[in-house]
């Protein structure tokens, strides 16, 4: 079975700092990573592969640089990487980027099963991985916890719903979103990593997929970010030391004060 | 004022047609022509490949300030023809929107035998509701679900629609939006509409709580954005005034599901989403064990609240990982967030910076826990937490003797 992962290279928002003085966003000298939860969808893709034989695809859009994170995904279990690069993509929301990943996907033709992380830590929106179902006229599941059984026309999965777990039979082809409760995720062997390093990664530009340019990138996004500012300062902490019984008390009081009990 | 086709120009290629999100083009025999489902959505200009379809100025302005697009729509999540409580805050944000607008505020839901939603909605502020009914809805399912309300959406032509940012919510309306061919803008923490231009800015957090950023859908509608629960503020009823009532039953070709539910089971430790609780105490690695979320229970006992805890504590197994707050787990609104333990990672303060009130107790002074907390306490939890369960115990007994 020919599987794609979709990945995304992001930066780690671990490292984003705030100019106090400025009010914006310090993006030098972060560091850009792969997206932390995807690596469950590499791993997904990757058990189900070396379960059922067949081919991984980790798929990407982004700059030039996205390339390390496709990389990463083959040192830990793609087969190949595919990279949609170039300035005709730059600027796409979730609808474009969504579009182009299924350009792309119905490009390499025998695709029957797309595995995405749950959210990007960037944007965290969750809107690619259904975005690219509708695109491709699939069906879904979100939010993936267990995959029970994978057969040649559905995959039977358990998915996690605010009301508790629902087990689903979906009819591939299919999209899932999966969660980090799916599985733990291998560590790049030496092997893979100097096949990583080594392999070829295609990049793909606007002409080696089929698709109307006028939805790529910028162009083809209907939303636009109009503002961006850093979120007011929440009021100083009040912090107590001392006497576990003394604190305690405060925080009882204070919590009263503000109605809170 | 309409979609404009150059008929001289036009060479019938009919990719147009092919490419209408809502079937509004045919091919009558003498050239294009345009039916009344066309929004402007502008997909046929897209993909004229001799410019020969255009959208006048003056048809463009209306689409933006809603001529051709009117009102503000709620999107009824329920679960067996209950409504979810979101919907009830989704309805107060949408009345303020309504209101600057001047235009209705009306809720629409798909599903089977929804006869007791309407009731649901009665003494507020909503003036209709469209209910897609059939038995094929019965079992939510994101494909068939989405591809009704998006056929909705494209006959009734609302400028707005909400929806929670539910498990269902942002599984479904991901898919609704790219039907509609619109932009959508997830977990909204602010939304108004700009006086100047009538759009809806839309502001998210983003980075990880890091910024924050507005987003407009300035050229297609509706503009579709949804809120987390316990965001934005439910309404009081006023009367009993219960609104019209419309319904539709969908075609079976937009009914028909390729995802079939084979069961359902409840959560572990209860059925609780933390996502919808008022208080949450959440213990983390300095939690030190299992046996330490006793304490915590008690806590959020003793406050109405309920236990979460960060990644560390689910990664350790003392804890299922439904109750994970951070961004590999659930993001929540709580009034009261107490974080007992918890350092305060850029991934945990994803899933909880926008509550009410934080409270952390951790004994490490220098934890980043306390640059977002309203109120701190550096010491051992251990140490702590008796005696502050104990005499909220003591507060609450005082409040009941006031009350008697």
């Amino acid at each position: 079975m020919h599987i794609v992962v979709c990945i995304k290279h992001v930066p780690d928002t671990t490292e984003l700092r705030i100019d106090a003085d400025r009010g914006t966003l310090i993006r030098e000298g972060v560091p850009s990573i792969l997206n932390p939860p995807d690596t469950f969808a590499i791993e997904a893709a990757a058990a189900l592969r070396d379960q059922l034989g067949g081919y991984v695809t980790a798929l990407s859009m982004g700059p030039a640089q996205a390339e390390a994170a496709v990389r990463e995904a083959v040192a830990r279990g793609c087969d190949g990487g595919i990279l949609l690069t170039g300035s005709a993509f730059a600027g796409a929301d979730t609808w474009s980027t969504s579009y182009t990943l299924a350009c792309a996907v119905r490009r390499l033709g025998d695709v029957r099963l797309v595995i995405c992380g749950k959210q990007a830590i960037d944007g965290d929106t969750a809107q690619v991985g259904p975005g690219l179902a509708v695109h491709l006229g699939w069906p879904q599941a979100t939010y993936v916890r267990r995959i029970l059984e994978v057969g040649n026309e559905a995959i039977v999965a358990e998915r996690l719903t605010d009301l508790g777990n629902e087990t689903l039979r979906i009819q591939l082809p299919s999209v899932l979103t999966v969660l980090k409760d799916l599985n733990f995720p291998r560590l790049p062997s030496l092997v893979s990593q100097m096949r990583a390093r080594r392999g070829p990664i295609e990049r793909w530009g606007p002409g080696d997929i089929e698709g109307d340019a006028g939805q790529f990138g910028l162009s083809g996004s209907p939303t636009r970010v109009v503002r961006v500012f850093t979120p007011p300062p929440r009021g100083k902490c009040v912090l107590w030391e001392g006497e576990p019984e003394e604190t305690a008390l405060k925080l009882a009081q204070a919590l009263k004060e503000k109605r809170l009990l | 004022m309409g979609l404009k086709i150059d008929h001289e120009t036009c060479v019938l290629c009919l990719l147009c047609i092919e490419e209408c999100p809502y079937d509004a083009l045919s091919d009558a025999g003498d050239g294009i022509s345009v039916g009344t489902a066309c929004t402007l959505c502008g997909a046929c200009v897209d993909v004229c490949p001799v410019d020969a379809i255009s959208i006048p100025a003056e048809g463009l302005q209306r689409a933006g300030a809603g001529g051709s697009h009117r009102g503000v729509w709620v999107y009824g999540e329920h679960h067996r023809g209950r409504l979810h409580p979101v919907v009830f805050e989704l309805i107060g944000k949408g009345a303020k929107l309504a209101e600057a607008l001047d235009c209705p505020l009306e809720v629409f839901a798909a599903g089977h035998e929804l006869e007791r939603m309407p009731g649901q909605l009665a003494g507020l502020p909503v003036s209709a509701v469209y209910l897609a009914e059939h038995p094929g809805l019965a079992e939510h399912a994101d494909d068939a679900h989405s591809a009704v309300l998006a056929r909705l959406i494209a006959d009734r032509r609302p400028e707005i629609v909400l929806a929670g940012a539910t498990s269902q919510g942002r599984s479904l309306i991901p898919r609704v939006a790219v039907l509609c061919r619109t932009g959508l803008t997830a977990d909204c923490t602010g939304l108004e509409i700009d006086a100047e231009t009538g759009n809806l800015l839309q502001t998210r957090p983003a980075f990880g709580g890091n910024v924050m950023a507005t987003i407009v859908t300035a050229s297609r509608r509706p503009q579709i954005a949804t809120v987390r629960p316990k965001v934005m503020t439910p309404l009081k009823r006023k009367g009993e005034t219960t609104p019209q009532v419309h319904r539709w039953c969908p075609p079976a070709e937009l009914t028909a599901s390729r995802v079939e539910v084979l069961g359902r089971q409840q959560a572990a430790e209860g059925s609780v989403n933390i996502a919808e609780a008022d208080v949450l105490v959440a213990g983390g690695s300095g939690v030190g064990g299992p046996q330490g979320f006793e304490l915590l229970r008690k806590l959020a006992s003793a406050l109405g609240g309920e236990v979460a805890a960060s990644r560390a504590a689910v990664d350790a197994g003392w804890i299922p990982y439904e109750r994970q707050v951070g961004q590999t787990g659930k993001t929540v609104h709580p009034d009261l967030y107490v974080a007992v333990g918890i350092s305060g990672a850029v991934q945990h303060r994803a899933g909880m910076q926008s509550s009410g009130t934080i409270v952390a107790v951790n004994s490490d002074p220098a934890a980043p826990i306390f640059e977002i907390a309203d109120y701190g306490i550096v010491g051992d939890y251990r140490e702590v937490l008796p005696p502050l369960i104990e005499r909220l115990g003591q507060l609450k007994a005082e409040e009941e003797r006031e009350g008697e």
